[in-house]
């Protein structure tokens, strides 16, 4: 089993309400030093079979169609390395 | 980085500079460079290419809006009439109300939920800033066909986004329209309306005067977001393609936009206001033109105190940026510490980012280096303005000559039973409950009617039981068949509307969505609308207060059906003497008002069974619809009627259907003497409504009607719990309600 981990953030120019809020927070509980939050989503696929090619490419379609909105978000994806030593890759 | 500076500009005069890809022409360009008596800067080139486009400029519509000043009739109501952010009307004890609606088509396509939502947080601003409390909104929507996959796309998205938007700011909902037709596939109308509410004596204008006075840009932080939105997305065609550019969309925050309105209404009510403009279309760009060229003086603006999302931005595009929740206010110098403070309080970042001058021009100062100096009503005001070339589509003629009288009638009362089940469960005329029930429609606890009701209601004042009414109504298939009537058609129906439920009409906002200006026809079929449109104000004495103009709702040649949407707004002395739409109780004797022609010309009966658009879309009597709306209110006001449903499109079974099922009611119809039971459910002849009289009203009710010379025809009985047309069938309301109630959470849920 391998598992895929797609990321999907806000595009860096689009307004984050929620990573501003965040932002705000912090320094009320007494974190301080941060100058920007900015918060996303993580996808974590578990595979069937092997994370070949094919499998990556078809992960990146369903990023791009579904786990993503790629009119105001980006998404990367890469493959976590699994307790049994599975190939990694990373791609975008 | 270097920037380019005025003292550069005039220096360098052959520099290239991309006008063309900020949408300006070539002739426009050098318009600029005869203003300036030099070639722009990158920043002015900004600011001049958003300001003159289409959606900010107006420059394709403005010789035929004219005529919305020109022919507006007396009106004492009005406070402040176009060209301020929203018309303001009055209202009585001492409460003026100001309302506008607006598109946000282009936005919604692209990112529908944050397109339609960030259309709620742009018309809401606009009526803040006039000094009002934005109390209601409501959202015509237009979309492509029912059954296509797109609309799946884009109709859950622009459903939750207004839903998401407005219920988060805590704004009901009250109404609106939703309609399908394969010809909005590709450029859905999504338009939005806001109401306000304030005292006279609280109206605020845009403009900046008083020497010294500061200019504070106050709510969120201004980023890359929606730059160009205006002059690429609104002001050109989408590609056959779909859009091949996709600029970044504009995302909202209902909840910094909800401080917002508590922090200028606090700011207004301790009056440390001299001048307001909210941040639409255009940003920075629109907001410092406008205000200067409105005041009496210059403006001064250090660019780069504006506080930023995003450290790398541009002075260009700092200008141009469209970033949400934002507005600008001029203070004078005494007051500005406490305009900071109250900022503060509510958690709204405020800055003073420049100040009003003596003389005449808007600087814009970046880094200590001049980079904008101009007239600022050249900017703002004195924009490109076409007269652009229409001519009557050739097309026109056969269309209007294919008439719907030739359409296969139904043979049977079995077929015209099957019909009507049909009518009532088409997407258009079926249930929208999917949808409005998504929106918050009572949250602030003053709504009175709300969708699926004629007119959304609102209480004004709760000790006198003041409230408004406002419909929004706007058939793309009349007007299609003859733009003139169909802008006449959709004014007579809001106004009905406004009427149907105990209101007096007194004002009109108009939002009008067409195809391209480039092509004749389209401009042919917007100027018809436009005089169709201003006729029929003077006519009925309801000025224009407003409004917004979409065109480019088009893909490749295929432009929408002109889509003149107008919002009638009126006014109730007491809420409580409203007229609801439910037929509740049995032997409530039901009255058809106005007269039944065989018009059947862009009907919703020849869509739905015949897929057939062709011949002239109903007559229009605008004294009629006068003398409609004075019966209906004075009805309300006495106590002679129960209930009151307008008749359109669907024609009199729809509009009886609706109220047997609001009221869980049947009713029992006759059809009346010289009419075939088809024409009498199906035509939609204007200038009619439903209404159900308590017996003992009767008399009175019929009296008043012959005094005034109404046509009054008494057409059934509220009863049982089926609705049946005597000799041709009978449907029970379990079966009507299933047909009417089904399509759209099977289309969508």
């Amino acid at each position: 089993m391998a598992r895929v981990v797609v990321d999907v953030m806000l595009k860096p120019e689009i307004l984050d309400p929620q990573g501003q809020a965040v932002q705000r927070a912090l320094p009320r509980l007494g974190f301080d030093g941060i100058t920007d939050v900015r918060q996303g989503k993580r996808f974590e696929l578990e595979l069937e079979g092997p994370v070949d090619d094919a499998a990556l490419a078809r992960i990146r379609e369903m990023a791009e169609s579904f786990l993503a909105n790629t009119v105001i978000e980006d998404f990367t994806v890469r493959v976590e390395e699994s307790a049994e030593g599975t190939t990694a890759g990373a791609a975008s | 980085m270097s920037v380019d500076t005025t003292e550069h500009a005039a220096k360098t005069p052959d520099v290239e500079q991309p006008w063309a890809e900020l949408g300006l022409k070539e002739d426009e360009y050098a318009r600029i460079r005869e203003i300036l008596g030099r070639r722009p800067t990158g920043a002015e080139l900004a600011m001049y290419s958003v300001m003159w486009s289409e959606h900010c400029s107006y420059k394709s519509s403005k010789v035929h809006l004219r005529q919305f000043g020109e022919k507006a009739p007396e009106n004492d109501a009005m406070l402040v009439g176009i060209g301020e952010n929203a018309g303001v009307v009055d209202v009585g004890q001492g409460y003026a109300v100001t309302f506008k609606v607006e598109s946000h088509n282009h936005p919604s396509y692209i990112e529908p939920y944050q397109g339609a939502a960030t259309g709620i947080g742009g018309i809401v601003r606009d009526i803040l800033a006039m000094g009002a409390r934005p109390v209601a909104v409501m959202d015509p929507l237009r979309f492509g066909a029912a059954d296509h996959p797109d609309t799946r796309r884009v109709l859950p998205g622009v459903v939750a986004g207004i839903g998401g938007y407005g219920n988060c700011l805590g704004l009901p909902n009250i109404g609106g329209e939703i309609v399908f037709d394969s010809c909005y596939q590709g450029n859905p109308l999504v338009n939005a309306l806001c109401v306000g509410v304030m005292k006279h004596e609280d109206i605020h204008l845009a403009k900046a005067s008083g020497t010294g006075n500061k200019v504070i840009l106050y709510g969120a932080r201004t980023g890359g977001d929606g730059i160009g939105g205006v002059s690429v997305l609104a002001s050109e065609t989408f590609d056959a393609e779909g859009p091949s550019r996709r600029p970044a969309v504009q995302v909202g925050d209902p909840f910094q936009e909800k401080l917002l309105i508590e922090c200028t209404l606090e700011v207004f009510a301790e009056d440390l206001v001299v001048g307001i403009q909210d941040l639409g279309g255009a940003g920075l760009s629109c907001a410092t033109s406008e205000l200067a060229s409105a005041g009496s003086g210059g403006m001064r603006v250090e660019l780069d105190t504006v506080p930023l999302r995003d450290a790398t931005l541009s002075p260009e595009e700092i200008l141009m940026s469209e970033s949400q929740e934002r507005m600008c206010a001029i203070v004078t110098p005494e007051n500005t510490e406490r305009f900071l403070e109250i900022c503060e309080k509510w958690d709204v970042i405020a800055t003073v980012i420049g100040e009003v001058t003596e003389g005449d021009r808007l600087e814009i100062f970046w880094r200590g280096e001049q980079i904008v100096d101009v007239i600022p009503g050249t900017v703002a005001h004195e924009g490109p303005v076409y007269e652009r070339p229409f001519a009557r589509p050739d097309w026109l003629d056969a269309l209007q000559a294919d008439d719907a009288a030739r359409l296969a009638r139904p043979a049977n009362a079995d077929a015209l039973r099957e019909q009507v089940l049909a009518l009532v469960s088409s997407p258009n005329q079926a249930a929208k409950t999917w949808v409005t029930s998504q929106y918050d429609r009572y949250v602030l606890g003053n709504t009175v009617l709300a969708q699926p009701e004629d007119s959304g209601m609102i209480r004004v004042d709760e000790e006198t039981n003041l409230g408004v009414a406002v419909a929004t109504d706007g058939n793309g298939r009349y007007a299609k068949l003859d733009p003139y009537t169909g802008a006449q058609l959709a004014l007579a129906e809001a106004y009905r509307n406004v009427a149907a439920t105990g209101a007096t009409p007194l004002a009109v906002t108009d939002c009008l969505n067409f195809g391209s200006p480039e092509d004749p026809a389209v401009m042919w079929q917007f100027a018809e609308a436009c005089r169709g449109l201003a006729d029929g104000c003077q006519t009925l004495g309801t000025p224009v207060t407003g409004g917004n103009v979409s065109l480019y709702n088009q893909t490749g040649e295929q432009a929408i059906h002109p889509t003149p949407v107008v919002g009638v707004l009126g006014v109730i002395d007491d809420v409580t003497r409203r007229t609801p739409m439910a037929f509740t109780e049995d032997g409530q004797l039901l009255y058809l008002l106005g007269d039944t022609r065989e018009e059947f010309g862009g009907s919703a009966w020849s869509q739905v069974v015949h897929d057939h658009l062709g011949g002239l879309p109903p007559q229009v009597d605008l004294e009629r619809e006068r003398l409609l709306g004075e019966i209906l209110v004075n009805a309300s006001r006495d106590g002679m009627i129960d209930a009151a449903h307008d008749l359109s499109d669907g024609g009199l079974v729809q509009a009886v259907v609706e109220s047997c099922l609001k009221g869980g009611k049947g009713a029992r119809l006759v059809v009346p003497d010289g009419l075939s039971a088809f024409t009498f459910l199906f035509s939609e002849s204007a200038g009619r409504a439903v209404v159900a009289v308590p017996r003992s009203e009767e008399v009175r009710f019929n009296d008043m009607c012959g005094a005034r010379g109404l046509p009054v025809t008494r057409i059934g009985v509220v009863d049982g719990d089926a609705v049946e047309v005597q000799g041709e069938f009978t449907l029970t309301l379990a079966e009507l309600r299933e047909a009417n109630e089904r399509t759209l959470p099977e289309l969508f849920g």
